[in-house]
């Protein structure tokens, strides 16, 4: 029993544990609650450009002496933007678009960060570095994470409803520019935000793996949300905990964890459909 | 709050010589004029790429016309949006089937333009509610999620949120497709008891042969108005052949191939390989013959 307590107390007696584990919380849950629209409204490719195009907009910012969050979210929210501006004007596909685009960006971003001194790491920028985070970087990732809850939790039915039936939205009057171009801004915030933490190749899994989790378990909006929730939270934290145990990377080690989880919970659904079907 | 019955002396929806182009430069309707009264179902007719969803959009204001205006009951398309007076039905491909709403849910978005900043349905949202999924018979299915109802059954989930809504002008996008006999009868029926409520119905069709059941009105478009009047008038075998060309399949038997008299009348059928119209001439006049359907 001693040894199950000190699985949880050992590691949280560290300031950079606890640090780390605030931090992986937050983005936990910002991420899960947006990926439940990104996966209902087929935008999971989006996530993944979006991510991506951060890095030019973080080393031009160094170049700049611009805060890196605002350089990364720059370039992220121009990234759905040309790919929105592309597509209309173009006859190539969505999909297509948007793997150029964010393809271009990603690649310019490595040749600038290559050519250009900075005093980032590439390794913390792709993966992240929960365990070095320090207060201020808490600080701006609840800066950044609370407000965006709080506009998910206010506007979430509007946000369901523009996914599910954009036309029907309109009809009734709800602004679906709003909708649509503030679900993109909250997806740029939000890979800004989990940066740090989890760096932008793996805030993609955090995108996705948890909307996907609730739509296999539930069959209703409001509680595929908290499952998604539950399920990131969970994943973060035994994540955080085996990755001191296991003296493993901490964010590849939570992505570990949710991809596991979503592949058991798919394997218990085949199951229980099978015994269903006799 | 709902929205505002149609007045009968005016016309619900007005349209004054649109014209619609897209940013590619291609037009999509070109000088298009008609109006529709309430208390009437008007079938918009066309071939594939004739402007029909355009059409519609246009309705909705996702687009501004380059020429022309369009008036409903009076006032402008976003006005009347604001109000909630139009309701949309989409196709059913144009529906994710595995989204996770339920029945009662899909019906509670059709009160979103009622409520305040935060969508919290109150005591008349959810008797509305309660009321449309009634007139439809679907109160018994209402837990069920949408993915789970068949195909007639998934019409009238969308059928009851316009009613939730209070709308008098109901735009619907081939009401028919996968929907059986029995259903599409019953659909009719609910279409009819809503026209006579004093709604406009209009109803964009492949499906000729069900027009002359259940339409007064028709307009045939193709990029613009070929023509457009009460179903009897309008809806005839020379209008039909002007708005489609050679699109339509078209079988004509003669009535010295059908019975060996003197009575020269022939049946001509026309499809869209849809339920196909059949025209059955009379002595002076065409007249519609609607194929027998069994009775719900």
């Amino acid at each position: 029993m001693s040894a199950f307590i000190s699985f949880f107390t050992l590691p949280l007696s560290h300031d950079f544990m606890q640090r780390g584990l605030v931090v992986a919380l937050l983005v936990g849950t910002i991420c899960a609650m947006l990926s439940c629209y990104l996966v209902l409204k087929g935008w999971s490719l989006m996530g993944d450009a979006v991510s991506h195009a951060v890095l030019p907009g973080i080393v031009l910012a160094f170049m700049t002496g611009l805060p890196l969050a605002v350089g990364a979210f720059a370039a992220g929210l121009g990234c759905a933007l040309a790919t929105g501006y592309l597509q209309a004007h173009s006859r190539v596909r969505e999909d297509a678009v948007m793997g150029i685009v964010f393809s271009g960006l990603f690649a310019l971003g490595l040749v600038l960060f290559v050519k250009v001194e900075t005093d980032q790491h590439l390794n913390h920028i792709l993966f992240g570095n929960m365990l070095g985070v320090q207060l201020g970087d808490v600080a701006e990732t609840a800066l950044i994470a609370l407000p965006a809850m709080a506009f998910l939790l206010a506007r979430r039915r509007d946000l369901m409803l523009y996914c599910f039936d954009p036309a029907h939205a309109r009809a009734i009057g709800l602004r679906v520019g709003f909708l649509h171009y503030g679900l993109l801004v909250l997806l740029a915030l939000t890979i800004v935000a989990s940066l740090k933490a989890v760096g932008i190749i793996l805030v993609i899994a955090m995108l996705i793996a948890p909307g996907a989790i609730g739509l296999i378990v539930t069959r209703r909006f409001g509680p595929m949300m908290i499952v998604a929730v539950l399920a990131a939270t969970g994943s973060c934290l035994l994540g955080t905990l085996l990755s001191f145990h296991l003296d493993a990377a901490t964010g590849p080690m939570i992505v570990v964890v949710q991809s596991l989880l979503f592949a058991l919970l798919v394997v218990i659904r085949q199951v229980r459909l099978a015994l269903a079907a006799g | 709050m709902n929205p505002p019955r149609l007045s009968a002396t005016r016309p619900a929806i007005e349209v004054d010589g649109i014209s619609v182009r897209y940013a590619n430069g291609v037009t999509a309707i070109e000088d298009a004029s008609f109006r529709l009264n309430p208390a009437s179902i008007c079938a918009l007719v066309g071939v594939n790429g004739s402007g029909k969803s355009t059409l519609f959009k246009t309705l909705m204001g996702f687009i501004a016309p380059a020429k022309g205006a369009v008036t409903i009951a009076g006032e402008t398309v976003a006005a009347a949006l604001k109000s909630g007076l139009v309701a949309y039905v989409p196709q059913s491909e144009d529906v994710d089937w595995n989204f996770p709403v339920l029945v009662e849910d899909v019906v509670m978005m059709g009160r979103y333009g009622h409520m305040g900043f935060l969508r919290i349905a109150g005591a008349a949202d959810r008797a509305a509610v309660d009321a449309a999924l009634e007139r439809v018979g679907m109160s018994a299915l209402r837990h069920r999620q949408i993915g789970e109802l068949s195909g007639g059954q998934k019409k009238r989930v969308f059928l009851a949120r316009a009613l939730a809504q209070g709308s008098q002008i109901i735009l619907l996008d081939e009401p028919f497709t996968g929907v059986d006999a029995r259903t599409e009868t019953a659909i009719i029926d609910l279409l009819r008891a809503m026209r006579d409520e004093g709604r406009l119905i209009l109803v964009s069709t492949h499906n000729l042969g069900s027009i002359p059941d259940f339409c007064d009105h028709v307009i045939l478009f193709n990029r613009t108005v070929i023509a457009a009047g009460p179903t009897e008038t309008t809806f005839t075998e020379a209008n039909l052949i002007r708005a489609f060309g050679g699109v339509l399949r078209h079988v004509r038997i003669d009535g010295s191939d059908l019975h060996d008299d003197a009575d020269a009348r022939r049946v001509t059928v026309l499809t869209d390989d849809e339920r196909p119209l059949v025209l059955y001439g009379e002595r002076d006049r065409e007249k519609v013959v609607a194929p027998e359907r069994p009775k719900a």
